[in-house]
């Protein structure tokens, strides 16, 4: 249909053109549907291994399911005005410009379900966002509290026990087939986490708890969470940090209480135990440049003076 | 005018009730801070505007009804084809390497942003041509 | 009936002296800028809005191209977790430069400074922008801040490599030493002047170089969404500019603002960062946004539904955008979450009231599926999807699980893609008629329309699952047994199957440069006044301009047994709804 004029020549699409619209229509719906069987009912997220990530979990497949009506719903509107609505003839349509009750109803609808979500999303986030006090060891109802500080680096983590004087060392550059320094800590018992940085700003992420916040130099984050399944979950930064950004990994192994008071103590006889006077820069290891050889680290020579 | 005047003091208004909701409920300075800046960008002229408009006469362009001819006569100075724009940006281009390299690049930036400042002021004062 | 009237005076300057032009005052044409430079000259030191904007859309599609070519090299070291295609170092400036020459160097400029500023004065009747000076120092400083941007490449230590955001403390002297990080913030403040210089004009050719007639409610869409992003610019470029300094004194001349050691607050720069970014994202939409909103009419054949609403929509949109800066900064801790949650959630509504005007614009229509057409329709789609996630990453717990994965990078591009590229070769498609006299061929605008339009899909579909997975973003590679490979792969399948599409669309330009197919006043037969002139227009755009008594007033004077006939305001008296009079130009 090449030429001007907004008639276009031709009244509607020829058969052939018909039938090559509907090919192009299922080479990209079958893998979307396809793709789709699998992908209910978690809608491709983890259910959650903490408390506070089940609670996150349940929130993003409610948002989930209202988006898929919601939106499948504008996108089937679009598309049978698309296909009912094409040209048929040269005669002018009706020339309205408005209809006031309808436009009033689609800005309310959208206004309460939006109210709705946002009530939802207070409530859920009181629960991820809400700890004991920062620092205590037991809960207000007594139940034992596991403190960890959380030192993030350039290009590593270290994990510190105040309560038990063990030191997970920093470890750094891990290389393609190494998953970081792992924190190890007792299933269903609160873990308060103290979150700092040393250097620039980092992103502790589990996908398995659903959750991420950031290490901010001179701000300190606490945030608590209950594992309630054993097991290891992977984590990993998400801030660009630099050169090795992408070779931040950690993990963390969640154990009956009873074995995790057995590997504290195993970790105190091994030596790895509190970082003295704190965690500082100078305290961290270097990258291992060696497995990455073609990324030089900028030399501080490299640094632009004054003008 | 009026139009423009209430679009612009609308703008304004919000401004300011959304940083003073702001304020009270998180105490963040720059938050605040750029919000009531952004207040300040919508009444300022938004105010004068409106005080104009009930003082002006109404212009061919607000009303409705109007017809060509009314709007005939100059409409505005259109200066026509200059080239101090062009080295004025160019100055500004290395002004701002002179920030990156070095003072060396000073003297090019200066003397390219102050010709053209001389040679579009003295353009002006001629009517336009180069 | 015809009536020789004297037409409105568009030549200038006026014989009055250097205080200004004589109201009423006929000039002589002794200086009639017909015969104005040509050659290289007149691309130096053109004034003219056209000229201008084609320099725009030119220099904007250019960076486009590279820019897609640093995407595509992106994608294939993602496709082999293992990959070493380039170092570390060269990734992060990649995917830096990538964001940066996309978001500060391509929608915005093509939206403002190219189309707009070709269009806008068209369609309000004027003869050229409100300061063509100005207008021209605009893309001087543009051209001057995206060579001084790409020659971070050149540079020991190359391009800047901290990402578009350039987050404290990542980019101050210490994490970020050499000159490619300074070259880059030098060129924000080069073209953030640029763009605030085109704001003040956009808002000053909107608000006061209408033709009679054209009252503020009459105005397209088009030119009102350029006129509330041009306030848009003046809120929030300053801001960019302001930070872009104390970061660069931070870097050079010993100030603390952003760093720990000497009192200063690192977060500080995200607030600044993200009170201009998020803005900014609503000034590269909104531009978009008008072009499909002024599209659907005409290949609807029917008037825009719920003009006024669209307004109001446009407004509330550039007003909310303002204060939902802090949404990027969820997972700091130190941000206030349900104001900025709700102002989020809020967001939505406005969207979905354009959404549901463009709907019905097309309902009840005669559409007809020309390459703009098409390209609009796909932007509904894109922009659909996009929207909806944006919905989701509203909500600060779902966003502690989403932010700086894959499923961010995914929503991202998709309202991305969906406007500038979707929603702005739409407008290129629809406008290229007007601005070079001359057709498209329709089959390869299809062509590149499908292709695009599958590609788009087959690669960003995946980056939803992928981040989901917990695939984190700006990663150089990634672990053969996370489970990622499959996906990224489908990924990268679809940006080279979008990278074909604009082969069409080159092939597309060319075919119609070698032979051209005129294109007549107005090929689509379009409403809105720039339909009236001629293709190209001549200098100062109109020698005739027909009655304005709505907002298609092209379409009034074609077919004015389809006119929509506003109701009269109560305290004036009805328009005289006669035949179509124009002014007779003796010029």
């Amino acid at each position: 249909m090449s030429g001007a004029g907004a008639d276009g020549g031709q009244v509607g699409p020829t058969p052939r053109r018909r039938r090559g619209r509907w090919a192009a229509g299922l080479a990209v719906a079958a893998p979307l549907v396809l793709g789709g069987c699998s992908f209910y009912p978690t809608y491709g997220a983890s259910r959650g291994a903490t408390k506070q990530g089940q609670d996150t979990f349940k929130l993003y497949s409610g948002m989930m399911t209202t988006g898929i009506i919601v939106g499948g719903a504008v996108f089937l509107l679009i598309l049978w005005t698309v296909l009912r609505y094409r040209r048929r003839s040269d005669e002018m349509p009706k020339q309205f410009h408005e209809n006031v009750p309808i436009e009033v109803i689609y800005t309310v609808v959208p206004i309460v379900i939006v109210a709705v979500l946002f009530l939802f999303t207070v409530l859920t986030e009181n629960n991820v966002d809400a700890t004991v006090s920062p620092g205590a060891r037991f809960t207000t109802t007594g139940a034992p509290v596991v403190q960890v500080r959380v030192t993030a680096f350039q290009w590593g983590w270290r994990f510190d026990y105040p309560g038990l004087n063990v030191g997970v060392a920093g470890e750094t550059t891990n290389g393609p087939n190494n998953h970081g320094p792992q924190m190890v800590v007792p299933v269903g018992q609160t873990v308060q986490i103290t979150l700092v940085s040393d250097d620039v700003i980092h992103g502790f992420y589990l996908r398995d708890f659903n959750f991420s916040r950031y290490a901010l130099p001179g701000v300190t984050n606490f945030f608590d969470f209950n594992v309630l399944h054993a097991g290891t979950y992977n984590g990993q930064c998400t801030q660009i940090c630099g050169l090795y950004h992408s070779e931040m990994l950690f993990s963390v192994r969640a154990v009956s209480p009873v074995a995790f008071h057995l590997w504290a103590g195993a970790e105190v006889r091994a030596g790895h135990t509190l970082q003295r006077g704190g965690s500082s820069a100078s305290n961290n290891p270097p990258p291992d440049t060696t497995l990455y050889p073609s990324d030089a680290l900028p030399s501080p020579s490299s640094a632009k003076g004054s003008a | 005018m009026r139009v423009d005047g209430l679009f612009l003091a609308g703008i304004g208004i919000f401004f300011a009730v959304i940083g003073i909701v702001y304020w009270t409920t998180s105490y963040e300075n720059a938050g605040f801070l750029m919000l009531m800046g952004s207040a300040l960008l919508g009444l300022l002229p938004g105010s004068y505007y409106l005080w104009w408009s009930y003082k002006m006469k109404p212009q061919p362009d607000d009303d409705p009804n109007a017809e060509m001819s009314e709007g005939a006569g100059a409409i505005d100075s259109f200066p026509g084809s200059s080239i101090w724009p062009f080295i004025l940006g160019m100055g500004a281009m290395f002004t701002v390497l002179t920030f990156v390299f070095g003072l060396w690049l000073a003297p090019l930036g200066g003397t390219l942003i102050l010709s053209a400042a001389i040679g579009g002021t003295m353009e002006s004062r001629r009517g336009g041509a180069v | 009936m015809t009536t020789t009237i004297e037409p409105p005076e568009l030549v200038s300057p006026e014989p009055g002296g250097p205080d200004g032009p004589t109201p009423g005052a006929r000039p002589d044409h002794a200086h009639d800028h017909h015969e104005g430079p040509t050659g290289l000259l007149k691309w130096l030191t053109s004034t003219d809005h056209k000229v201008i904007g084609k320099s725009y859309m030119i220099t904007s599609l250019v960076l486009f191209f590279i820019a897609g070519i640093m995407a595509l090299v992106i994608r294939t070291q993602l496709a082999d977790p293992t990959s070493s295609l380039v170092s570390f170092q060269t990734y992060n400036e990649l995917f830096t430069m990538h964001g940066s020459l996309m978001l500060y160097l391509f929608a915005g400029p093509f939206a403002f400074g190219g189309l707009a500023n070709y269009i806008v004065p068209l369609q309000v009747g004027a003869p050229d922008m409100a300061f063509p000076r100005l207008n021209a120092l605009s893309y001087w400083l543009y051209l001057g801040g995206s060579v001084v941007m790409m020659s971070g490449f050149l540079v020991a230590g190359g391009a800047a490599s901290y990402g578009w955001v350039a987050y404290a403390p990542l980019s101050n002297a210490i994490n970020s030493p050499g000159a490619g990080a300074d070259l880059w913030l030098m060129a924000l403040a080069l073209t953030g002047f640029s763009a605030i210089f085109t704001g003040v004009n956009l808002a000053a050719t909107v608000f006061y170089l209408r033709a009679p007639g054209m009252t503020m409610f009459r105005v397209p869409i088009f030119s009102w969404n350029m006129l509330v992003t041009g306030i848009l610019i003046l809120i929030a470029f300053p801001v960019l500019f302001g930070a872009v300094v104390m970061l660069f004194c931070d870097r050079h001349f010993g100030t603390h603002i952003f760093t720990v050691d000497g009192g200063g607050v690192p977060v500080l720069w995200q607030h600044l960062f993200w009170f201009f970014g998020h803005p900014e994202v609503y000034i590269l939409a909104l531009p978009y946004f008008g072009m499909v909103t002024d599209i659907f009419p005409v290949f609807s054949r029917k008037p825009l539904f719920g003009y006024k609403g669209m307004v109001f929509a446009t407004m509330s949109i550039a007003a909310l955008s303002t204060g939902v800066w802090a949404h990027h900064m969820f997972t700091t801790g130190v941000v206030l979450l349900p104001f900025f949650s709700l102002l989020s959630y809020l967001i939505a509504v406005p969207t979905g009231i354009k959404f549901f005007n463009w709907i019905g614009t097309m309902w009840g229509g005669q559409l007809s599926f020309q390459t703009p057409m098409l390209f609009s329709i796909g932007f509904l789609f894109a922009f659909l999807m996009g929207g909806v996630t944006g919905v989701l990453l509203a909500s600060p717990p779902v966003d502690f699980m989403t932010h700086d994965t894959y499923f961010v990078v995914a929503h991202f591009h998709q309202v991305l893609i969906g406007t500038t590229v979707f929603a702005g070769f739409a407008g290129f498609y629809f406008w290229y008629p007007k601005m070079f006299g001359r057709m498209l061929d329709e089959r390869l605008g299809k062509l590149h329309f499908w292709l695009l339009f599958v590609g788009f899909w087959v690669a960003f579909m995946p980056q939803y699952l992928v981040g989901l997975y917990g695939m984190p973003r700006r990663v150089a590679d990634y672990l053969p047994t996370n489970g990622w490979t499959t996906l990224n792969v489908i990924s990268t399948v679809g940006a080279f199957v979008i990278g074909a599409s604009f082969l069409f669309f080159l092939a597309n330009l060319w075919t119609s440069w070698r032979h051209p197919v005129p294109a007549g006043d107005n090929p689509w037969d379009g409403g809105a006044l720039e339909w009236f002139t001629s293709s190209p227009p001549p200098h100062h755009n109109y020698t005739h301009l027909p009655p304005i008594r709505s907002e298609r007033p092209t379409w009034d004077y074609n077919h004015p047994e389809h006119r929509v006939i506003h109701k009269p305001p109560k305290d004036r008296p009805p328009a005289p709804v006669g035949e179509g009079e124009t002014v007779g130009a003796s010029s």
